[in-house]
């Protein structure tokens, strides 16, 4: 009985992980949604479903954001880190991606850098937490990668971030 | 990359009227570049003669992209053809230097094209018109039919060259990053052009981001940063085949900013191991690293002196980022930059007398030079985002990456004398960032 509803569930999850990789800088948030559906009960791997991506996306919040030239975490930044150590920490079957970014104001280098001090301001902080290392990964993405595209500080606010991406953590 | 141009450099044995002396050292016709050239100086390029039946069009398009090299400059003002009083029919015929001092045209460049479907060859003279004497001595070269441009702009540099007493910078290539697509998912390729714009081709596919590629000396690889593995590392490829390889393949760390040393064994670059970044060398054929800088700080964008003894490089490690200057093996750094505001991006001129860089203060960018001291800086440009300057081999043109602001903003690449003047973008078939231009071939 058991098995073959984990066995669902593991697909299910693989296929969100690959559309999740798929779409990573889209907005992959659309089709998330979309496969809530309306049959009102929790649908495995869909956003109502705790232990989904999906979920730990738009419920649990996957990214933190930053000063202009800053990396360390605000206090509104440790609490969405707080609920990602404890959907880690439940979910011990998924590994995490921290992606740094910066706004388009800086040079291309130095924002490289200054994306992987953000992306590890956050590894760093779900380590001190209790997350194994090994679960952890990091990427900076400098300015090459802005959500929004205008260039004023509403902008900017956004682009200066680190995202928690959540992946399936069964192989390697 | 096929245009292959045998250069004979074969002097003419034509009798001319004056003696060939060296007129370089002498004479009017010269431009003090270290002056700053305000009034540029009047010459004409009438088509160059057709030497051989089907030479035609080729004679005409040679003698557009030498003057289009040469009044590029800024330094050089072309007297239109319109104007001209004397037609050149024959390359062995003595000039009229009454009708182009008529038409004040100060210098004179006549040529002649020949080519048997094959094999092109490009014969050309210049003229000091009011000394009425020849400047320097009569050349030609030899190439393909598809080496046209190149030829030209050989031409053209050694025009350059007589008259300014410098050598050039028009026969030389440019690698960048092509960039097309919205900024929230901008494609980005590597890509090889002329100085100039022409003859682009791309050296990468539209599958992975790429980055800041950078030229060897002998313009036979490029350094760039490859997000291909899904960690931004460095990578080298080879010009002639396009086959690239990662250079810095460590698991878990991210490699970027690389750069040659002028003996084209070394490599200098970025390596970020958890939030630190500072400055690795690499020997390309061994493999063989060492760590250059240690501080908890950001250390990026080194570039090597000309000499290969000593790297320049910025650091936030004051706060802002600054420039600093470092012996090439390392070890204590001295800080060159003291204004206003944040320096980055550090490129040492191919003559090792200036800096050039990116500088932000008050929410504008700027491209700049300073001496290598940090002394005498000079701010070029000013824009909503400039940045990434790149040395003509000469020394004396900087090109860079221009972004503009807004949703809609895309990036290109202009060039821009040392002096300010001249500031010109470069026509580009995308959008266009992180040029690096390579030597004189």
């Amino acid at each position: 009985m058991r098995l073959p509803a984990k066995l669902t569930m593991l697909m299910a999850v693989l296929a969100v992980s690959a559309c999740t990789n798929a779409n990573r800088f889209d907005n992959g948030a659309v089709d998330l949604n979309a496969a809530t559906g309306s049959a009102g009960g929790i649908v495995p791997g869909s956003a109502s479903d705790p232990s989904s991506p999906a979920y730990f996306q738009q419920t649990v919040g996957d990214r933190v954001l930053f000063a202009v030239d800053q990396s360390s975490l605000s206090p509104e930044a440790r609490a969405t880190l707080d609920g990602q150590v404890q959907w880690l920490l439940t979910n011990a079957d998924y590994n995490a991606v921290i992606e740094g970014h910066a706004d388009e104001q800086g040079t291309r280098a130095y924002n490289l850098a200054l994306g992987a001090r953000r992306a590890n301001a956050v590894m760093e902080y779900l380590i001190a937490q209790g997350i194994p290392a090994s679960r952890l990964r990091f990427v900076s993405y400098g300015k090459e990668r802005p959500i929004e595209i205008c260039s004023e500080e509403a902008c900017y606010a956004k682009n200066r971030r680190a995202v928690t991406i959540i992946s399936a953590g069964l192989s390697s | 990359m096929k245009q292959v141009v045998a250069m004979l450099l074969t002097v003419l044995g034509m009798a001319v009227s004056a003696p060939m002396v060296a007129m370089a050292q002498s004479g009017p016709l010269r431009i003090e570049i270290t002056e700053g050239v305000v009034e540029p100086l009047p010459y004409a390029v009438p088509d160059f003669v057709a030497e051989s039946a089907g030479a035609q069009q080729l004679a005409q398009q040679i003698a557009r992209v030498v003057a289009e090299d040469l009044t590029g400059t800024g330094l050089f003002r072309e007297v239109p053809r319109e104007a001209h009083i004397s037609q050149i029919t024959s390359f062995g015929s003595p000039v009229q230097f009454a009708d182009w001092k008529a038409i004040n045209a100060q210098a004179l460049v006549t040529g002649a094209v020949s080519s048997d479907g094959n094999r092109v060859i490009v014969k050309f003279r210049v003229w000091d018109v009011f000394a009425g004497t020849e400047l320097g001595q009569g050349m030609q070269f030899a190439g393909t039919p598809d080496g046209w441009r190149r030829m030209a702009h050989k031409v053209a540099d050694q025009v350059y060259s007589r008259i300014t007493g410098e050598s050039g910078y028009f026969d030389s290539r440019v690698v960048f990053v092509s960039e097309s697509g919205p900024k929230d998912q901008r494609v980005k390729r590597l890509a090889v052009m002329d100085y100039d714009g022409a003859n682009v081709q791309f050296l990468t596919g539209s599958n992975a981001l790429v980055l800041a590629p950078r030229f060897s000396d002998d313009g036979q690889r490029v350094l760039y940063t490859s997000y291909e593995t899904g960690m931004p590392r460095v990578h080298v490829l080879e010009v002639g085949t396009v086959q690239s390889r990662i250079l810095q393949g460590q698991d878990g760390v991210m490699s970027f900013a690389p750069r040659f040393a002028p003996n084209g064994q070394t490599v200098v670059y970025s390596l970020t191991q958890g939030s630190n970044t500072d400055i690795w060398a690499m020997d390309i054929g061994s493999g063989g690293v060492r760590q250059l800088t240690s501080a908890p700080s950001i250390e990026t964008a080194p570039s090597y002196s000309p000499d290969g003894s000593q790297i320049v490089f910025e650091s936030d490690r004051s706060g802002t980022q600054q420039l600093y200057v470092m012996s090439a093996s390392g070890g204590e750094a001295r800080r060159i930059s003291f204004g206003q505001g944040r320096y980055s991006t550090p490129v040492w001129s191919p003559r090792g007398d200036m800096i050039a860089f990116t500088k932000q203060n008050a929410g504008r960018f700027h491209i700049g030079v300073m001496r290598t001291d940090g002394s005498e800086e000079r701010l070029l440009t000013a824009s909503f985002l400039d940045e990434g300057p790149t040395w003509a081999p000469n020394g004396r043109v900087i090109m860079f990456a221009r972004e503009t602001q807004g949703a809609q903003g895309s990036s290109s690449l202009y060039t821009v004398d040392i002096s300010g003047r001249n500031l010109k973008r470069v026509r580009t078939p995308e959008g266009a960032s992180d040029p690096s231009w390579g030597a004189l071939q």
